[in-house]
């Protein structure tokens, strides 16, 4: 009976705190906040926003960083996917980029920064022999008013999004037979797989896509780390009029929100008519008999790019490793004087409660998440029902914008009494961890053999013991892989961690990001450095748990 | 046989399997019509090309028949209606083509799954079963360390040790090799009829309806 109501759980808990964000931020933006006596409509919000210097030059670049992020990344992913052939040296760079996947959006920024900076490790290591600089160039190189900083550090992040996602979606497809074909027809290897895999594929990642062309154009975290200032992206001024100590901002803040709504919106849109030109354009390419043309070029480039972008990102990670535990440390010396843990030692007491905080808000919303999509996916399977097409539902989270509808959200909340905490901090977190659970999980559990639960029940297993003595049992390591993710996204939020908690349930990414701006790299990069570790002891111990388990159960591994 | 059978009948209330005017459709088209009755101890063989039912049917008299098909007619064991019972209820055994051990339990344990939970004696009877089946000492192994044929005998003994009233086979022989699959076919239909029990083979195989020894239907 609860079991029936799950999905309507599930959506209801990802759904409504969305509606009423939304619906919070669009009201003030047009002038209606009670509690600030706001009782009328009107539009002097926006009248007040469009004339803010500089937002032109904001909106353009969220758009065009967004765009062009997805693009780079899903190029990378695609002609990688494209020139891999299950080499050991394709397999190596695959294993390599997994665990990327797991650090968090501002560890990587971090790491990027102090790499590119004009006194990071790049400039360093070819000064001054190449460079004959003495001294760091006065150049931009982050927060460069472009946003090339930001686009590359968001393009280290979604490369590994993006190829995680192909990778789970093409065994369905049978790649191997249609690239066999499309050989035995005379095609290259790399050309059969373009024309003959991808665009079956594309559609199964175009949500993962969305997701991603949504995050780039609205991401705070990232932005303040490496984006443009002056003016900053869209995302990043409207968290700054928000937090603008003269409350009569939030109606010019609420008004940009649901500006950035629109950015998106746009975004996805341009994004959605260049999917159909592609679609026209290559309808004749795909069966012009063009059979080996420019495979050199894929083979060459797919490997080249995703491994400078695998390696610039553990270059990132190693680069705040040296940073965490730098003593003098000379420009252009190409490493560290001397070396100490004076940095670590001088946190670690600092930042107890910000360590708590970030794994009790983790696990908590992961244990919610898990109870919620567990019981929805097992409700599917005990009565059959087909793939629900109320599922895109869960995935909004993933692609209206943060900054567009978690102010809303704090409003909404007040508004009932509820003041900024750390349960709300929890069921924020839970409207972006729920739906990677869901996302990681659904397809191990539609793929696990039903002959097995039939089998427990034949022998006399109620539906419940059939489900912890046998469905439990065979899952439990997709199920711990997708805690492990969950629990990596939770720990990576930054906006939703900072509002909804008022500030006062500091995070190790809060305190990290709140850093940025004051510039002590060494400090900045043990706090990275901290944020990073977590999710991978999570992962760590969802791949060790299983296997110390089943250590005598030769099948259980692969058994689903 | 079935004198044999009946002879056990008495000792083990073993009872008939009655598949009542069965008719099941998809999409209001008919896909298969039934209506039959399944001594103790004889095994009915259903034959047919893939298509035409036969996974459609041991689905619904197991209990899994996915809600898209409309099944009417019932199915009865002697009296007791089975139909509106849920899988678990119906006391219906099944063997797959697959021995479908539980990867994550021993052999014992997948013995002890079967076994009703409130009885005594457990370990002894599981013990037994193995004895039964040349696989004395076995109960500590993970099933993955046993050839195909024991893995078989396995999951016939989980079957008999769960105390069914009734056994669906689903082409249970043939992914065994030629050599095996003789020897596991009389082992599975001697231990049936010694139990007592009604039983349905689905098949490809007309050697397995042969050594079935029991009535055939050709579906489809």
């Amino acid at each position: 009976m609860l079991l029936r109501l799950a999905p309507w759980i599930l959506i209801g808990v990802l759904v409504v705190p969305l509606a009423a964000g939304l619906l919070m931020v669009i009201l003030p933006a047009f002038g209606y906040l009670p509690v600030l006596g706001g009782e009328t409509f009107h539009f002097d919000a926006w009248q007040a926003l469009w004339q803010r210097p500089g937002l032109y030059r904001s909106i353009l670049l969220s758009y065009t960083s967004g765009l062009i992020t997805t693009l780079v990344s899903l190029s990378i992913v695609v002609l990688f996917l494209a020139a891999s052939r299950g080499t050991w040296l394709d397999r190596g760079i695959r294993r390599l980029v997994s665990p990327l996947l797991a650090i968090p959006h501002a560890a990587v920024a971090f790491g990027l920064a102090f790499l590119i900076t004009p006194s990071g490790l790049f400039v360093r290591w070819v000064s001054p022999g190449l460079t004959g600089w003495e001294r760091p160039p006065d150049l931009l190189i982050v927060n460069d008013p472009m946003g090339l900083a930001l686009m590359a550090g968001l393009v280290l992040k979604e490369v590994p999004f993006l190829l995680l996602m192909c990778l789970a979606a093409l065994p369905q497809l049978g790649p191997e037979k249609r690239v066999t074909l499309a050989r035995s027809l005379g095609y290259s290897a790399n050309i059969a797989w373009l024309k003959s895999v991808f665009p079956a594929l594309y559609p199964l990642i175009r949500l993962p896509v969305y997701a991603v062309v949504a995050y780039a154009t609205s991401v705070v975290d990232m932005a303040m780390i490496l984006g443009p200032t002056l003016p900053p992206t869209l995302s990043v001024s409207i968290l700054g009029w928000f937090n603008d100590p003269d409350l009569d901002r939030r109606y010019m803040a609420s008004a940009g929100a649901v500006l950035q709504l629109g950015v998106t919106l746009a975004a996805l849109l341009t994004w959605w008519l260049g999917e159909q030109c592609v679609k026209r354009i290559s309808e004749g390419w795909l069966v012009n008999g063009a059979r080996s043309s420019g495979s050199i070029a894929i083979a060459v480039g797919g490997r080249v790019l995703l491994t400078t972008t695998t390696l610039l990102a553990i270059s990132a990670i190693g680069g705040l490793v040296i940073f965490s535990v730098a003593g003098f440390w000379r420009f252009p010396d190409a490493l560290p004087g001397t070396f100490t843990l004076d940095h670590w030692q001088r946190i670690l007491p600092s930042v107890t409660t910000p360590l708590l905080n970030t794994l009790s808000v983790g696990l908590a919303a992961t244990l919610i998440a898990a109870v919620l999509v567990v019981a929805t996916l097992e409700n599917a399977a005990r009565h059959h029902l087909p793939v629900s097409r109320s599922q895109w539902l869960l995935y909004l989270p993933l692609i209206v914008p943060q900054v567009a509808f978690l102010f809303g959200l704090v409003v909404a909340a007040e508004s009932i009494s509820v003041r900024p905490q750390w349960a709300l901090v929890v069921a924020a977190h839970l409207l972006f961890v729920a739906p990677y659970l869901y996302l990681s999980l659904s397809e191990a559990y539609r793929r696990l053999d039903p002959r097995w639960v039939q089998v427990a029940h034949s022998l006399g297993a109620s539906p419940w013991r059939a489900f912890c003595r046998v469905r439990l049992p065979l899952l439990l390591a997709p199920l711990l892989t997708a805690c492990a993710v969950s629990l990596a996204v939770s720990i990576g939020q930054y906006l939703p961690t900072l509002l909804l908690g008022g500030g006062r349930v500091p995070t190790i990414t809060t305190e990290a990001v709140a850093m940025a701006s004051g510039g002590n790299r060494r400090l900045i990069a043990v706090l990275a450095l901290l944020q990073a570790l977590l999710p991978f002891i999570g992962f760590s111990l969802a791949l060790m748990i299983p296997r110390l388990m089943w250590s005598k159960r030769r099948n259980m591994r692969g058994v689903v | 046989m079935i004198v044999n059978a009946n002879l056990h009948t008495e000792r083990l209330h073993t009872q008939q399997l009655h598949i009542k005017q069965l008719n099941i459709s998809l999409h209001g088209e008919t896909l298969l019509a039934l209506d039959s009755v399944i001594q103790p101890g004889e095994v009915l063989t259903v034959m047919g090309p893939s298509g035409s039912g036969k996974s459609t049917l041991l689905a619904y008299l197991a209990g899994f028949l996915s809600p898209a098909f409309q099944a009417q007619g019932q199915l009865y064991l002697d009296e007791q209606r089975l139909d509106t019972l849920p899988a678990e209820k119906r006391g219906i055994g099944l063997l797959f083509q697959d021995p479908m051990l539980f990867p994550h339990l021993s052999v014992g344990g997948n013995l002890r799954f079967g076994l009703p939970r409130h009885i005594k004696g457990k370990r002894q009877q599981v013990t037994q079963a193995l004895e039964q089946v040349g696989l004395a000492g076995y109960e500590a192994r993970d099933p993955a360390t046993l050839s195909g044929g024991q893995q078989a005998r396995v999951a016939l003994m989980r079957l008999l040790l769960s105390k069914p009233r009734a056994v669906l086979l689903d082409e249970p022989f043939s992914k065994l090799d030629t050599a095996l699959r003789q020897e596991m076919r009389t082992l599975v239909f001697s231990q049936l009829s010694e139990a007592g029990l009604p039983a349905l083979l689905v098949t490809h195989d007309h050697a397995d309806a042969n050594a079935a020894g029991g009535p055939v239907i050709e579906l489809g």
